[in-house]
């Protein structure tokens, strides 16, 4: 079975990764704040497995915790966008209407910016610099593509006979839409919310990058990684752990997407 | 008197073609249908397919509104068998647990109640008791129509609309089908709607026939009259390519 070797891998990935920023939470091999004046610019060793930054902090730390942060607050954007979208497409999917009209069209119209343009006209509303505001303002702009996908799905199981037999036995409607339907959208929603978990990741760290995301203390790895520009010809290593770091997390999370979706297309 | 399960009277059902903003032509679907279904009878209703016989069936269950004439329940809650055993199953539940479903929504039995409910159903409609673990994709067609048909009992409805229910099922499926049908309807005193185009199914299983061409009922009678001595044209047609 081919297509579960995504799965699989994916799974694994994950898994490692996850095991890791869960570690980071309790115990990181240094403190990431420590600095340490003798211990300036050090490349990779056993000692700093990605080496040390200009204060003497350990960057393998940091990366750590950095990638709880940012993790943490992808999977909070993604939570508050999967759980309203779907809600959104579950109603005017469902019910179809004047309803479904306005709000696919209001859906229209918040697709039409980049996601990252809006976010930030939510930031510069909401005050930046807290990352409840960045997973607020995220978390909104998610919503729409989360409403779009479920939407189709849920329009398309509305007529199905089995849905029509339930009604006919009395089921409430919100029975109906989310013990009836809501497990058969899981082959839309499941790898939906991956692939928006790994843009959630990259929107945070544009962010943070940017530097309209996260502030210290709180340290994710856009921010880390801005940080690293600074002192690129000095502590190559620091851009090269976070931005791998990054690129092996949205990797990771993206295999567990594709091989979902490849097995639906196998049950289909 | 009989007693009546079902009475549709005078019922006139159609929709307007054409979409957004313009209001195209009526396009009648039914035309003054009127009917009745007696206590225990299976009654069979025939026609070429695009003739309204599902449309009345929607009408009947109140998923369709009639613009004329009116449809009265002598009955709680009828139930429907669909013609697709695959999609009339959620694939996401056990048989189990579909089974049960209509008497958690029922919501006045205790769960070892229901259990036993859900037992005792399958064992009417022939099933063994492993099938209850099974998910629908795991059985074959003919034993999803009995699931169907369990589940569409398990309320206790005193009437039944089956819309083509054995029509895509292998012929020898098919007999078991009509048979348990037949027994269900002696054990749990049921009353049926049968639909369906297939003039030989009809002959096996029904009590009455209705005729539809084009959302009107052209004769109606007991099986052995409309069978041997069909009075409308289009039922001769009908018999001749049957034949």
């Amino acid at each position: 079975m081919k297509q579960n070797n995504y799965l699989r891998t994916g799974l694994f990935l994950t898994g490692v990764l996850a095991v890791l920023i869960c570690l980071g939470f309790f115990w990181t091999p240094y403190s990431p704040t420590a600095m340490n004046g003798s211990e300036k610019f050090l490349g990779p060793s056993l000692r700093h497995l990605m080496g040390t930054d200009n204060f003497g902090r350990d960057i393998f730390s940091r990366v750590l915790k950095g990638a709880g942060t940012t993790a943490g607050i992808a999977f909070c954007t993604v939570a508050i966008g999967a759980v309203c979208g779907t809600a959104v497409g579950a109603l005017t999917g469902y019910f179809g209407g004047i309803v479904d009209e306005a709000l696919m069209r209001f859906n229209d119209v918040m697709t039409a910016f980049p996601s990252i343009l809006l976010a930030l006209v939510f930031i510069s509303v909401l005050g930046p610099g807290s990352k409840y505001n960045v997973i607020l303002a995220l978390g909104v702009v998610f919503i729409p593509s989360f409403a779009r996908v479920t939407r189709t799905a849920f329009a398309s199981l509305r007529d199905v006979n089995y849905v029509k037999s339930v009604r006919l036995m009395g089921a409430g409607k919100a029975r109906i839409l989310l013990v009836h339907m809501l497990p058969n959208t899981a082959q839309i929603l499941l790898p939906a919310i991956t692939i928006g978990f790994n843009n959630a990741v990259l929107a945070e760290a544009s962010m943070s990058y940017l530097g309209i995301g996260v502030t210290p203390p709180d340290a994710s790895l856009g921010y880390m990684l801005s940080e690293a520009q600074g002192m690129f010809s000095a502590a190559p290593w620091y851009a090269l752990g976070t931005g791998f770091t990054i690129v092996l997390l949205v990797f990771s999370v993206g295999l567990i997407g594709e091989g979902l979706q490849r097995r639906g297309k196998e049950v289909a | 008197m009989e007693e009546l399960v079902l009475s549709v009277q005078h019922v006139t059902s159609g929709y307007y073609s054409g979409g957004f903003l313009r209001r195209g032509t009526y396009q009648e679907v039914l035309h003054d249908v009127t009917f009745e279904v007696r206590h225990g009878e299976i009654l069979g209703l025939v026609g070429e397919s695009g003739t309204g016989k599902s449309t009345l069936a929607k009408t009947i269950l109140g998923m369709v509104k009639p613009d004329k004439g009116q449809v009265i329940h002598y009955t709680k809650r009828p139930q429907m068998v669909f013609q697709d055993p695959y999609s009339s199953l959620n694939p996401a539940y056990t048989v189990g647990w579909i089974l049960e479903e209509p008497l958690r929504i029922f919501g006045k039995y205790s769960a070892p109640e229901r259990k036993r409910r859900v037992r005792e159903m399958l064992d009417r409609v022939e099933l063994p008791e492993e099938c209850l673990s099974a998910r629908p994709e795991e059985l074959s067609g003919g034993q999803r129509q009995r699931v169907s048909i369990a589940t569409a009992l398990i309320q206790r409805p005193r009437f039944l609309i089956a819309d083509e229910p054995v029509s895509a099922l292998d012929v020898t499926i098919q007999a078991q089908i009509l048979k348990l049908l037949k027994t269900l309807r002696n054990e749990l005193d049921l009353s049926y709607l049968f639909i369906s185009h297939d003039l030989n199914v009809v002959y096996q299983l029904c009590d009455r026939v209705l005729v539809m061409k084009s959302g009107r009922i052209v004769e109606q009678g007991p099986v052995e009259q409309i069978f041997d001595h069909p009075q409308a044209e289009y039922t001769r047609h009908l018999l001749a390519a049957a034949e």
